[in-house]
């Protein structure tokens, strides 16, 4: 049987600002190593909220987060950050690159922030990642000389630096193109499908999601349909 | 490996935004160069004034002062014990100012290895006669060499050879004020009343400018033999013992002892000049005054900087917090830029600091009133490096301190949202 690595019990989520609103009803679900799963639901129904809880960045809500088993609720912010640096790698909507540096920096910051390879260990995984990613001719350019996709596509190699346990997205391929959506979706597909890699991602593209193994659906704070 | 990685971010932040980054390194240049400068300037100002006073002036002076005996006769007599004595207003006896035993004095002085030297001298009441009118004057007879090795006596005789008061007899070197109210040259012969009303005429080989007026105008110099002989005084009369420490702060302390073992007056340098050291110390609290002030402007400036980067940067913050980096991290990183602006800063601050002092140095400065003077005096004293290196980083670690602390709060959801 396949290993749970992550599960949400209870959670709940309120914002107290301007009112009192509560965004995440008793969210209860789990995932184990290897799933492609797609969160899906109308705009404003809480998906990034949830997303947010379950990566460790808002530690501000209630019920249980557990990341392979070990509870995530007394953990201090600088232990927190270690579990993102190990175990999460992030997509976002925008990606987030650092234009002060080039492209391979910009995936080696994460690994050498982790220190588990030395530098040219940290230097030559990344190459590779980017190789999987179809832009290893870019490595020496710097993220303003990129197109949107390329750009994207060097923020999935710098979530997949650490070898992370899991790959958390918020709608990843909501800035871009058919085309460009098409060749993430691809990517992550081959991710999950070569290295069984697993993969959570927040999208509204129904056709995206119908693509996955399991879809999660959304509305007002609470999952209608867990497949 | 982990703190590498935080100063090379760092660093390409700072990078990015060179310009700005070099205006705030610029305005703590600008205030250590001040503050180098500035202190070095006033210390130099403060040793010279100070050096007019403590080369010229014995560490501790020995003298006699002519006062009634303390304990009279008829109070240690025993056969009168319980009677009292109503006589008072006791006069002094006819007695002289002279140190007595003074030789011996000496000898003991000069063996005693805390004393770097002894110089007698003789004080003497005159009048310099002047056609009809007669000036007011004191004239000291000085052993000439000992003066000069303890005094440099040599550096205060502007005009002449002061080693001509020891080779012809009967010569005297007048302070600078009195020749120019007698109007004589150098080789003129002056005539001198002494207290003994007895007229002596002395030859003019020097004149001598201590940079106080008020003592260029009353004295003189003549050699302690012919003192002696205008006093009809043998070869042992001396009125004061001057002597030069090997170390300054002790002369209050060798004072006392001297006065009880030898039986004399004694006054140390620091009881008899206290106002020259209140002078120096308010000079040095304003140079200090100045320069920090200038230093904490200079750390708004990096201040300002910092809070703009980070305004700027919001999004970097985000997802280094993202991707593992705590807070506390992201603080070393900006805490890192501000302390390299105030290190680099700093140092060309020192560097400049030292150049501008050397310029000062080198400007020509005469004044008549100090004849030993010839530039602008500087003191390079290292301690003045070591503090504005001290203050320029500690100025820039508080300024940075701050805007890190702001940076290692963003919340990296806030951001990421608001995309
Ligand atoms: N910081 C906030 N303060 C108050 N309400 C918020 C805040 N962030 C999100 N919300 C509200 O929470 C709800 C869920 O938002 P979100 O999780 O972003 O939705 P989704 O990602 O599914 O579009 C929305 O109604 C939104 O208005
Ligand atoms: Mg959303």
């Amino acid at each position: 049987m396949a290993m749970k690595i992550l599960e949400a019990q209870n959670i709940i989520k309120y914002f107290h600002d301007p009112v009192s609103v509560q965004v995440l009803k008793n969210i209860n679900f789990s995932v184990t190593q290897g799933e492609f799963i797609s969160i899906i639901g109308k705009s404003g129904c809480g998906k990034s909220t949830l997303l947010y809880i379950l990566s460790t960045m808002d530690t501000d809500y209630e019920g249980m987060l557990y990341i392979e088993g070990k509870s995530m609720k007394k953990l201090k912010e600088a232990e927190l950050a270690c579990v993102r640096n190990e175990k999460i790698g992030f997509v976002f909507q925008f990606h987030y690159l650092l234009n002060e540096f080039n492209v391979l920096q910009n995936v080696m910051l994460p690994g050498l922030k982790l220190a588990k390879y030395n530098k040219q260990e940290v230097e030559h995984r990344a190459f590779e990642k980017l190789k999987i990613l179809g832009i290893e001719k870019e490595v020496y350019k710097h993220p303003n000389q990129l197109s949107g996709g390329q750009k994207q596509r060097v923020a999935i190699a710098r979530a997949l630096i650490n070898d992370p346990i899991i790959i958390m997205g918020d709608e990843p391929t909501g800035n871009l193109d058919k085309k460009n959506s098409e060749i993430v979706f691809d990517i992550f597909k081959q991710l999950s499908e070569e290295f069984n890699q697993t993969l959570l991602i927040v999208t509204h593209d129904n056709e995206f999601a119908a693509r996955t193994h399991r879809i999660i659906e959304m509305e007002d704070g609470i999952i209608l349909k867990k497949d | 490996m982990k703190t590498r990685l935080l100063v090379q971010i760092s660093y390409s932040l700072l990078m990015a935004r060179w310009k700005q980054t070099l205006v705030a390194a610029i305005g703590v240049t600008f205030s250590i160069t001040m503050f180098i400068t500035l202190l070095s300037f006033m210390s130099g100002l403060n040793d010279l004034l100070d050096g007019l006073v403590i080369n010229r002036t014995p560490h501790i002076r020995l003298y006699n002062e002519i006062q009634p005996t303390k304990k009279q006769a008829v109070e240690l007599s025993s056969e009168y014990k319980n009677n009292h004595n109503f006589i008072h207003s006791i006069k002094p006896k006819n007695e002289l100012q002279q140190i007595r035993n003074s030789g011996a004095i000496i000898q003991s002085l000069k063996k005693d290895n805390r004393v770097l030297g002894v110089a007698p001298k003789i004080n003497l009441q005159v009048f310099y006669n002047v056609g009809t009118t007669d000036i007011n004057g004191i004239i000291n007879g000085i052993e000439v060499e000992e003066e000069n090795r303890l005094f440099f006596f040599k550096d205060y005789v502007t005009q002449g050879n002061y080693i001509d008061l020891k080779n012809i007899s009967n010569s005297i070197i007048l302070g600078k004020g009195i020749a120019d109210r007698m109007l004589v040259n150098i080789g003129d012969v002056v005539q001198i009343t002494t207290s003994k009303g007895e007229r002596v005429p002395m030859k003019v080989v020097g004149f001598f400018q201590s940079g106080l007026q008020e003592i260029d105008k009353i004295q003189s110099y003549t050699n302690i033999t012919t003192a002696q002989k205008l006093l009809g005084e043998s070869n042992a009369y001396v009125t004061d013992l001057q002597i030069k420490l090997k170390d300054l702060k002790q002369a209050p302390f060798l004072a006392k002892e001297f006065a009880s073992m030898y039986d004399v007056e004694a006054i140390d340098i620091q009881t008899a000049n206290a106002q020259f050291e209140t002078g120096s110390s308010v000079r040095s609290l304003i140079s200090y005054a100045v320069g920090i002030t200038l230093l904490i402007v200079s750390g708004f400036g990096i201040y300002n900087i910092l809070n703009m980067m980070i305004y700027e940067k919001m999004d970097s913050i985000a997802i280094l917090k993202a991707t593992g980096f705590s807070g506390r991290d992201v603080k070393k990183i900006f805490i890192g830029i501000a302390l390299s602006i105030g290190v680099f800063g700093g140092l060309l601050g020192l560097f400049f600091g030292f150049g501008l002092s050397f310029i000062i140095d080198n400007i020509p400065f005469n004044t008549a009133a100090l004849p030993t003077i010839k530039t602008y005096p500087i003191n390079y004293n290292p301690k003045f490096y070591i503090i504005g290196t001290i203050f320029s980083i500690l100025t820039t670690y508080f300024a940075g301190y701050f805007p890190s602390k702001k940076a290692s709060k963003v919340d990296p959801v806030v951001i990421i949202r608001g995309k």
